[in-house]
C-alpha cells in the first residue's frame, strides 16, 4: 500500500454530499418551477402551481400581508415557548413529563382572577391596580400550595417509577385539576383582567413595505415580558446558588443527592417556578382571547415544540416555539383555504413528525446514543 | 382450600402451554362467560346493560389494542381514539355503500382501514421511542380528528355532520339503528369482545407476542437476537389499530348509535383508555378488562350511585367531581399499585392457592 492511497480522502465527504443536497434540492426546485410557470407548462388552475407557486407568488408581491402572519406566527411563538418552557423546566430537574402544565396555565389565569373578583366584588377594595397585585400574589400563592402538595403526594411516593408511570400521574394530575378548577370557577370562560394589571390595550399601525401592518400593543408587552421572564430565569440559573442546585439534580439524581442538595426542596421550587411561567402565559394568553378550559387542548401545541426543540433545553424550547408558530401561521395563511381551513389543529404535530424523521433528537437535544 | 394445581399433571407439550393449565380456571372461564351471555342478559336491566355494559364491550377492544402496543411492545400511542375513528366512519361507509353486506362483516372489515392507518402512523416508531414517539401519536389524534369535521364524504355530507347507524339486521332480527334491543346488541358486542380476546390471548402467547416482548424490554437486543424491528413493531401497530378500529365501530354502531366525530373521538377518549390500560395493568389482557371496567364504571356509579345512598349530586358537579376522582384515583392507583389492577388479581390468586398457608 502505497503512501498515496493512504492519505487519499474522497473529493467529498458524505456530511458535505448530504449539505449540498440541502441547499442545491430547493435552488433546484424553485429554478425549474419558475421555468415552467414562465413557459406556460403550469397555469394558476393546476394543483401543483396552487400549493408549491401561487403562496410565493401572494408572499412576494403583498409584502405586508406576509409580515402581518409573520408578526402573528411570531407572538403564538413566544406564547408557545413559554409553555414549553414550563415543561423544560419540570423535565429537565425531576425527568417528569409534566402533562399537567396546560391546566396549570389555565389554573394560574382563574386563580388571578377569582382573586380579583372576590377582592373587588365582596370585600370591597377599588379595582384597578392594587387590588390585581394582590390577586397576582395570592395567585402565586396558589401556585406554591400546588407545587407543595404535587411534590408531596404525588412525585415523592412515586420516585423511580418508569416514565410512563410519571407521565400517567401528571395526566392524572391534570384530569383532577380540570375537574376541580371547573368546580371551583365555573366552566364558562372569563375575561382577563387585562386593564387592571397595567397591561397595554389597544393598536396601532406600523407602515410597511406594500402597506400598512397591525400591531396590538398587547402583543409587543407580552413578547417583551417573555423575553424578560426568559433571560431572568436563565441568569436564575446560571448564576444563583438554588440555579447551580437545579442544574446538579438534572445532571444527576444520585450525584446531586450525594453532595447534599435536596431532591424534595429543588422539585418544590422546579414546580413553583413552572407554575410562575404558567401564571404569566395564563395572562398573555387570556389576555389575547378569554381563560377557558379550551387554553388546556391549545397547550398540547408545546408538546411538538418540545420535540423540535429538545426536552432539555431551554433555547431549544424558544427557537422551536417560533418555528411552530411561525410555519403554523404560515401555513394556514397561505396554504390552508386549499385544504378547506382549519389545518392550523394539526399542522404543528406534522412539522414535528416530519422533523423527527430527520433528527430524532431535536435541534439541541442531546444526541441519542445507545448502549445494551 | 378449592383453588389448587395439585394433582393436575401436564401430560403433554400441549397441555403445558394452555393459557389456562389449572382446571379450576377453565371452569372459572367458563362460569364467567355463561354469566356474561346468560346471565347479564336475563337479570339486568335495560337501563344497567346500556349504561355499563355497551360501553365497556365497545371499549374493551380498544383497551387490548393499545395494551398490545403499549405493555407489550412498549410503543406509547395517544393517538387511539383517532384509530378508533377511523374503525367507525369505515364502517359507516361500508355499510352505506353496500347495505346488503351483513354489518358484523363490515364493523370487522373497518378493523383493516383502521390498521392500515396506523401502519403509516407507526413508521416514524422505527426512529423515535418513548415522549417522542407519544407526540409524534398525537399527529395522528389531531389529524384524523380534523379530517372527520373537514371531509363531508366520510359522514355522506349529511347536514348534520354526525354519523346516523342505519338499521341492520341479522337473521332478521335488528342489532343496530335506533329499533334494536338493548340486549341483542349488547349479545353481539359481547361475541366481539370475547372472540378478539380469545384471539389477542393467543397472539400475546406465541412467536409474536415474544418478539414484541423483547422489543419491549430492548429494542436493541432484540434486534441482535434477529427480530426485525420495523416489521415487528409495524405488525403490533396494525394489530392495535385493528383493535381500535373495531372498537371504535362498536362503539358508534353499537353502543351510540350515532356520533359527532369532533366530540366523541377527541384526546380525551385517547387518554382514558391509556388510563384504562395502565390501570389494568400493563402487558396483561385480563388487566384490560379491568381497566375499562374501572374506566366505565366509576362515573356511572358515582352519578347513579351516589344519590341512592343519600348524597345529593347534580349531573353537572357529578362530571366534574368524576373527573377529579378519576384523577385523583389513577394517582393513588399508581402509587399503591404501579403494575395495575392484573397485579392485585394475580397476587389475590396467589393467596388463594397456597391458603391458608401464607407461603
Amino acid at each position: 500500500m502505497t503512501d498515496a492511497t493512504l492519505t487519499a480522502k474522497p473529493a467529498l465527504s458524505p456530511q458535505q454530499i448530504r449539505r449540498i443536497a440541502w441547499i442545491a434540492g430547493p435552488v433546484l426546485l424553485v429554478i425549474v418551477l419558475t421555468l415552467l410557470t414562465r413557459s406556460g407548462a403550469i397555469g394558476p388552475s393546476d394543483w401543483t402551481y396552487k400549493i408549491l407557486v401561487d403562496p410565493f407568488v401572494t408572499m412576494w408581491s403583498l409584502p405586508d400581508l406576509l409580515i402581518q402572519t409573520l408578526w402573528e406566527g411570531f407572538v403564538a411563538g413566544v406564547l408557545y415557548a413559554l409553555i414549553a418552557l414550563g415543561f423544560v423546566l419540570i423535565f429537565k430537574a425531576s425527568g417528569v413529563f409534566n402533562f399537567a402544565q396546560g391546566i396549570m396555565v389555565v389554573f394560574a389565569a382563574l386563580s388571578l382572577i377569582g382573586f380579583y373578583e372576590i377582592l373587588v366584588g365582596r370585600l370591597g377594595i377599588p379595582a384597578g391596580y392594587a387590588a390585581a397585585m394582590v390577586a397576582l400574589i395570592g395567585a402565586l400563592g396558589i401556585m406554591l400550595l400546588l407545587a407543595v402538595a404535587v411534590e408531596r403526594i404525588v412525585l415523592r411516593p412515586l420516585v423511580n417509577q418508569p416514565d410512563i408511570i410519571m407521565l400517567m400521574a401528571t395526566v392524572g394530575l391534570s384530569f383532577f385539576l380540570t375537574g376541580f378548577g371547573e368546580l371551583a370557577f365555573g366552566g364558562n370562560p372569563k375575561v382577563m383582567i387585562t386593564s387592571a394589571l397595567g397591561l397595554p390595550t389597544g393598536s396601532s399601525s406600523i407602515d410597511v413595505p406594500g402597506g400598512r401592518i397591525n400591531v396590538q400593543h398587547l402583543d409587543v408587552a407580552a413578547a417583551v415580558i417573555a423575553t424578560i421572564l426568559i433571560v431572568s430565569l436563565g441568569i436564575f440559573f446560571q448564576k444563583t446558588r438554588i440555579g447551580r442546585a437545579l442544574r446538579a439534580v438534572a445532571d444527576s439524581h444520585k450525584a446531586a443527592l450525594s453532595v447534599g442538595i435536596s431532591l424534595n426542596q429543588i422539585w418544590i421550587i422546579v414546580w413553583f417556578t413552572a407554575g410562575i411561567v404558567a401564571l404569566v402565559t395564563g395572562i398573555m394568553w387570556g389576555a389575547r382571547s378569554e381563560v377557558s378550559f379550551a387554553l388546556e387542548v391549545i397547550a398540547l401545541k408545546a408538546l411538538p415544540v418540545l420535540v423540535l426543540g429538545g426536552f432539555t433545553s431551554i433555547p431549544g424550547a424558544i427557537v422551536g416555539g417560533l418555528i411552530i408558530g411561525i410555519g403554523e401561521k404560515l401555513g394556514e395563511f397561505y396554504w390552508g383555504p386549499l385544504m378547506g381551513g382549519g389545518i392550523e389543529t394539526w399542522l404543528a404535530y406534522i412539522i414535528a413528525l416530519v422533523f423527527l424523521l430527520f433528527r430524532p433528537q431535536g435541534l439541541f437535544g442531546e444526541k441519542i446514543i445507545e448502549r445494551i | 382450600m378449592f383453588y389448587r394445581d395439585a394433582g393436575q399433571y401436564k401430560t403433554s407439550y400441549a397441555a403445558d402451554m394452555a393459557i389456562f393449565p389449572l382446571r379450576q380456571d377453565r371452569v372459572g372461564i367458563a362460569v364467567i362467560l355463561l354469566i356474561a351471555y346468560l346471565g347479564v342478559p336475563l337479570l339486568a336491566g335495560d337501563f344497567a346493560i346500556s349504561t355499563v355494559m355497551l360501553p365497556l364491550m365497545a371499549l374493551v377492544p380498544a383497551v387490548i389494542g393499545l395494551n398490545i402496543l403499549t405493555g407489550y411492545t412498549g410503543l406509547i400511542s395517544l393517538g387511539s381514539a383517532g384509530f378508533m375513528g377511523v374503525g367507525a366512519y369505515a364502517c359507516y361507509k361500508l355499510t352505506t355503500l353496500f347495505p346488503e353486506v351483513n354489518i358484523l362483516v363490515w364493523i370487522l372489515c373497518s378493523g383493516f382501514f383502521s390498521a392500515a392507518i396506523g401502519v403509516v402512523f407507526g413508521l416514524p416508531s422505527l426512529r423515535i421511542k418513548g415522549l417522542y414517539l407519544a407526540v409524534a401519536t398525537l399527529a395522528a389524534q389531531f389529524f384524523l380528528q380534523w379530517c372527520f369535521v373537514r371531509i363531508p364524504w366520510l359522514y355522506n355530507y349529511n347536514a348534520s355532520g354526525a354519523i346516523e347507524v342505519p338499521l341492520r339486521t341479522l337473521f332478521g332480527i335488528p342489532i343496530t339503528g335506533p329499533t334494536a334491543e338493548v340486549e341483542v346488541k349488547y349479545l353481539v358486542a359481547l361475541t366481539f369482545v370475547v372472540i378478539l380476546a380469545w384471539f389477542a390471548s393467543n397472539l400475546v402467547h406465541g412467536r409474536i407476542g415474544r418478539s414484541w416482548m423483547a422489543v419491549r424490554d430492548m429494542d436493541i437486543a432484540a434486534e441482535l437476537m434477529g427480530i426485525r424491528l420495523l416489521p415487528t413493531k409495524l405488525l403490533a401497530f396494525a394489530v392495535s389499530s385493528f383493535y381500535c378500529g373495531v372498537s371504535g365501530a362498536l362503539f358508534v354502531f353499537i353502543y351510540l348509535g350515532g356520533a359527532e366525530a369532533g366530540t366523541e373521538f377527541s384526546i380525551r377518549l385517547s387518554f382514558l383508555i391509556l388510563f384504562a390500560v395502565i390501570i389494568g395493568g400493563l402487558g396483561s389482557i385480563i388487566g384490560s378488562f379491568f381497566g375499562a371496567a374501572f374506566i366505565v364504571g366509576l362515573p356511572t356509579v358515582l352519578k347513579f350511585g351516589l344519590p341512592t345512598i343519600g348524597i345529593p349530586i347534580t349531573g353537572a358537579v357529578a362530571e366534574k367531581v368524576v373527573l377529579m376522582i378519576i384523577g385523583a384515583l389513577t394517582i393513588f392507583l399508581l402509587i399503591v399499585e404501579p403494575h395495575g389492577l392484573a397485579r392485585l388479581w394475580q397476587i389475590a390468586k396467589q393467596k388463594l392457592r397456597v391458603w391458608p398457608y401464607p407461603y
